[in-house]
């Protein structure tokens, strides 16, 4: 997706280095990334070290890095251009039906509001312009806007990283407890969320992994205090991703 | 990070959490906690380690296994703004460093195929 991009601004000195979160991990990751045969580093976040170390909160974000390691613009949202991830994502073209679900949480999706012209002109205009380009920030604006983080989201995400490892070593019981707590003490991140919500089996075909709620008839089994249509509906979808600012 | 064992190797505890312990603190870029006492050897101990830096530790004994929180300096996500060496491996299994880009700006994209 960000291909054609990186290929007109690596000779200008940026490189593009995109990292898929997903505790499915690699075998997740390798359709798409295989599809898009990226030049670029594409690298795989099993246990979403990035959203730690960088405060990615949702997905996509993005984080600046100048030529010498130092963050200029700190996770925020990164439409990429153009900017139709959920269709792009979705293979909905063999489907006799698509179900009400995936319906609903289509139509609150086309209501997310993304910047993709304004992101991508920030981007050119750092390429050519570096530290006096009017995006790039300082130390202090960088750690500012670079997301809350309480001792008590510290420990959430010790709780994300504990999820991640047990359902990666089988004991996705365990990792639902921890997912919990994650969900508890991180409520500003709604990857984390996605993440707990994707791996529950609610159905089984292409959209498995973007139904992130319970299955029809069976709500009662769903072991998380949100859904994707739920949550998305209760924040409203034009707060999705907060409003781009240079 | 997720060990199995509350002591580490310095060198695991720095490769893995960004910290660098040095003779009277623990820094992260231009940020430094005052370890008192400081870790001498080569080994660490986790747990005294997580107290005086506030990071938090979660347990889970049936696995044996405890989860290394992040530091929460300043209650913002960064501490700093030197960027973490993200360390993370390819489809391939290769295993990529971002600080080989060095002299280069670079535009780190989280994406999801969820």
């Amino acid at each position: 997706m960000w291909q054609a991009f990186r290929n007109e601004m690596a000779p200008l000195g940026l490189e593009i280095v995109t990292v898929g979160l997903d505790t499915a991990g690699v075998e997740a990751c390798r359709p798409f990334i295989e599809s898009a045969a990226p030049e670029h580093p594409s690298l795989i976040d099993a246990h979403h070290r990035m959203a730690e170390l960088f405060g990615v909160v949702n997905i996509p974000n993005g984080v600046w890095i100048d030529e010498h390691g130092q963050i200029v613009r700190p996770a925020e949202p990164a439409p990429a251009p153009p900017s139709i991830e959920l269709e792009r994502n979705m293979n909905l073209g063999d489907m006799a039906e698509i179900p009400e679900r995936m319906m609903a949480i289509m139509g609150e999706a086309s209501k997310i509001q993304a910047n993709p012209q304004g992101y991508e002109a920030a981007l050119r205009d750092w390429a050519a312009n570096g530290a006096d380009s009017e995006f790039a920030l300082t130390e202090h604006e960088v750690i500012e806007r670079s997301g809350s983080r309480s001792s008590a989201e510290a420990l959430g995400h010790a709780h994300f990283e504990m999820a991640t490892h047990l359902e990666l070593t089988g004991d996705h019981d365990a990792a639902i407890r921890h997912f919990r707590s994650a969900h508890e003490l991180v409520p500003s991140n709604f990857a984390y969320r996605r993440q707990a919500w994707s791996l529950e089996p609610s159905l089984d075909g292409p959209l498995a992994r973007f139904w992130q709620g319970p299955a029809a008839g069976d709500e009662a089994a769903w072991p998380y205090a949100g859904d994707w249509l739920t949550d998305v509906r209760e924040m409203g979808a034009e707060n999705y991703y907060p409003t781009w600012t240079a | 990070m997720i060990t199995n064992t509350l002591s580490v190797s310095r060198a695991d505890f720095e490769r893995r959490t960004g910290w660098q312990l040095k003779p009277e603190d623990a820094c992260k870029g231009a940020v430094c906690v005052p370890l008192d006492p400081a870790p001498v050897g080569d080994v660490v101990n986790l747990e005294q380690l997580a107290e005086q830096m506030h990071l938090p530790l979660v347990h889970e004994p049936q696995h044996g296994v405890w989860a290394v929180g992040p530091e929460s300096i300043g209650a913002r996500a960064l501490a700093s703004a030197q960027a973490a060496n993200l360390m993370l491996p390819d489809i391939n299994g290769d295993t990529f460093e971002l600080d080989s880009l060095r002299g280069t700006k670079v535009l780190l994209v989280a994406w999801s195929p969820y």
